[in-house]
């Protein structure tokens, strides 16, 4: 080796130019993108709000205190029951059809993901207008219900906790179908056939056996769609009114409309965090499989 | 059939027939399983072993047919109520489970007390030398502990009777030696009824009290791994079973008790084998490589070639031949102590000659034109 008074990360940067441009790309986008972003949120959740400039000293804990409100609370709330109840049903939809997905022969396995990734290549603002127009009084699902003569007046259904929720389920959906495909995908059926043959029924087949093995996936799951469905503020704007709102609603409220940013930087913290202890749970969920071990 | 004590059969499989997308991979297929004994089937892949197994197990239903077990019918039961266990291919040990609840796991199936399952659990896990290893995770052990672990669980149910798929294919040489030494044993202590897959025809002789060789769906030949490996039934099984010299022979004279056979040429008297015969008949002599003794090339018996390949063994010479038309011969000789100068050059001429009454005569199969091939190797 001719490098041999350069350290060898040295020698090994300049001996492979591209390797270490790739790294510098990746830190400087985590740097510049991720980590300095969010310091300057926890930043500003700190400072007080200020009409002119946005944000001034001194640094106080009030954006905090006040999400303590309970008119804040409620919303953070009623997010979160919106989130927990549209995951429950991704989790319930999606579920049963990784688990069909997998047995599927391989072959149109791949054709079926195919069709499930093809929506994301339309805008999801896009497609939730779609949605609010079959929706709406005069949709799609009123106007067919009228014509088969089943109902006498359109049902309200825009503009309801329900109709928000459906716009979640609809966007979320392939998010916790694709990690639920993964854990089923890698589940061996002689584990299965291991427990019947050692006198499992179906039901304790299912209980001792498929959930834990499945349970990453779940978790992942939930993880990409819990978070998400307490964020996507676009949806409650278009299909849910006024009352429906989620935090992602009170954070963009706070930035573009009442100017609050130390309570809007506040509100989005607390969504991080919330996300960190999900993605802790999964991890735990993880190595207790033992797949840490082996990754 | 050896003669011995009364020998009382415990899985009966009748007419079993089982087709895949209008593939017919089990053929009306019969088979009578002892009381204790250690049965292997054996076949090349594809041969139906595994299907057969699965249909035991209840994993697959057999299209027709019946399984029973002491005069039960199983045929219809699900796996989970079928009084048997099996040892999978992959061990398929749950993962997200240390050793003791993997081996646990069918006690807590059958609701046992606590108490019970612990000691029932220690007592398999030390039969298997894994009794320190009860809090790892499966996936801390090595490939031969996992396969321990697999057996401990499926014999901690005492079940009647234990199906192996072939347990033993994902370990190396040394440790499938080891474990065809263990499986033996334990088998003895335990006295359930093993039921063994394999493709290894050599692990398959050296373990059981039975081989069933199959061949698409059917069974080609059923007897103790001598009588399989001595007396083939077929050209099937002398050439999957073992390394196999077949010589085309021609029936000279039938007599009394012998027959006169033409062979390259050589004119050998042979035992009258318990097929029909007449003169004019052609049929395959077979012999193994042990058979054949080579010869001085001064000899006067023997057919004339000349060694072409020679393979020292530790403790057999094994050499190929070449006869003078062409035809390859292997033979795999012991060496004598009292010979030092007992090996062969390359090219080398020698006389082939076998030792009288080991030969074995199989008449010859119309349907089979694959004759030609003098070696096997599977």
């Amino acid at each position: 080796m001719p490098a041999s008074g350069v350290s060898p990360t040295m020698s090994s940067i300049r001996q492979q130019p591209f390797g270490a441009a790739v790294l510098v790309l990746v830190w400087g986008w985590l740097l510049f993108l991720v980590l300095a972003p969010n310091l300057l949120v926890v930043g500003a959740s700190v400072m007080t709000r200020d009409p002119g400039s946005f944000l001034s000293l001194p640094l106080n804990l009030d954006a905090y205190r006040q999400l303590m409100d309970p008119l804040y609370l409620d919303v953070f709330l009623h997010s979160l029951y919106m989130a927990a109840v549209t995951t429950l049903a991704c989790l319930l939809i999606g579920y049963p059809f990784a688990w069909a997905l997998s047995k599927v022969e391989k072959r149109r396995q791949l054709l079926l993901i195919f069709f499930l990734i093809v929506p994301f290549w339309t805008n999801s603002l896009v497609r939730t207008y779609a949605l609010k127009l079959i929706l709406a009084t005069n949709g799609l699902i009123n106007s067919a219900l009228l014509s088969l003569g089943w109902i006498d007046e359109p049902v309200r259904m825009l503009y309801t906790e329900g109709a928000v929720i459906i716009g979640l389920v609809y966007l979320l959906l392939p998010f916790m179908i694709l990690p639920l495909y993964s854990v089923f995908d890698d589940l061996r059926e002689e584990l299965v056939m291991a427990s019947h043959d050692l006198g499992a029924g179906r039901f304790a087949t299912f209980l001792h056996v498929i959930v834990p093995l499945t349970l990453p996936g779940v978790l992942a799951g939930v993880m990409l769609v819990l978070l998400p469905a307490m964020g996507l503020f676009f949806v409650p704007d278009i299909l849910g009114g006024s009352r429906n709102l989620l935090v992602g609603n009170v954070i963009k409220n706070q930035f573009l409309d009442a100017r609050n940013w130390p309570f809007g930087a506040a509100a989005s913290i607390v969504l991080t965090l919330t996300m960190a202890v999900l993605m802790l749970a999964h991890r735990i969920s993880k190595q207790r499989i033992g797949e840490e071990g082996s990754a | 059939m050896r003669a011995g004590p009364m020998k009382q059969t415990l899985l009966s499989l009748s007419n079993l027939t089982k087709q895949f997308g209008g593939k017919t991979v089990l053929d009306s297929l019969d088979l009578d399983i002892y009381d204790g004994e250690f049965i292997t089937l054996l076949g090349p892949s594809g041969c139906g072993k595994t299907t057969l197994l699965r249909l035991i197990a209840g994993f697959e239903q057999p299209d027709c047919g019946s399984i029973s077990l002491s005069g039960v019918d199983l045929t219809g039961t699900p796996p989970e109520g079928r009084p048997l266990n099996t040892v999978f291919q992959h061990y398929a040990l749950f993962p997200h489970m240390s050793v003791f609840d993997n081996v646990a796991y069918g006690l807590k199936m059958e609701k046992r007390p606590p108490d019970e399952i612990r000691d029932r659990v220690e007592e398999a896990l030390a039969m298997v030398q894994l009794q320190d290893y009860a809090r790892r995770k499966p996936q801390q052990l090595s490939g031969g502990q996992q396969q321990r672990v697999a057996i401990a669980r499926a014999v901690v149910k005492r079940p009647r009777l234990l199906l192996l798929d072939e347990p033993l294919s994902a370990l190396d040489y040394k440790l499938r030696r080891t474990m065809q030494v263990e499986l033996k044993r334990l088998q003895r202590e335990l006295g359930i009824t093993f039921v063994f897959v394999t493709h290894d025809q050599e692990e398959a002789l050296s373990m059981s009290d039975r081989v069933v060789v199959l061949k698409d769906g059917v069974v080609q030949q059923l007897g103790t791994p001598r009588e399989v490996y001595e007396r083939p039934a077929n050209l099937f099984t002398a050439r999957f079973v073992g390394e196999t010299n077949f010589f085309p022979g021609n029936v000279d004279a039938v007599n009394d008790g012998d027959i006169i056979v033409d062979v390259f040429g050589l004119k050998r008297t042979l035992r009258k084998p318990d097929f029909e015969l007449h003169p004019g008949q052609a049929v395959h002599v077979l012999l193994r490589p042990e058979d054949i003794r080579v010869l001085e090339p001064t000899d006067e018996q023997g057919l004339a070639g000349r060694i072409v390949e020679r393979n020292y063994k530790g403790s057999t010479l094994d050499s190929v031949i070449h006869l003078d038309d062409g035809t390859e011969v292997l033979a795999s000789e012991f060496f004598d102590e009292d010979d030092p100068a007992f090996d062969y050059r390359l090219g080398e001429p020698v006389r082939v000659s076998w030792v009288d009454g080991w030969e074995w005569l199989l008449p010859e199969e119309s349907s089979n034109a694959s004759v030609g091939s003098l070696t096997d190797d599977v």
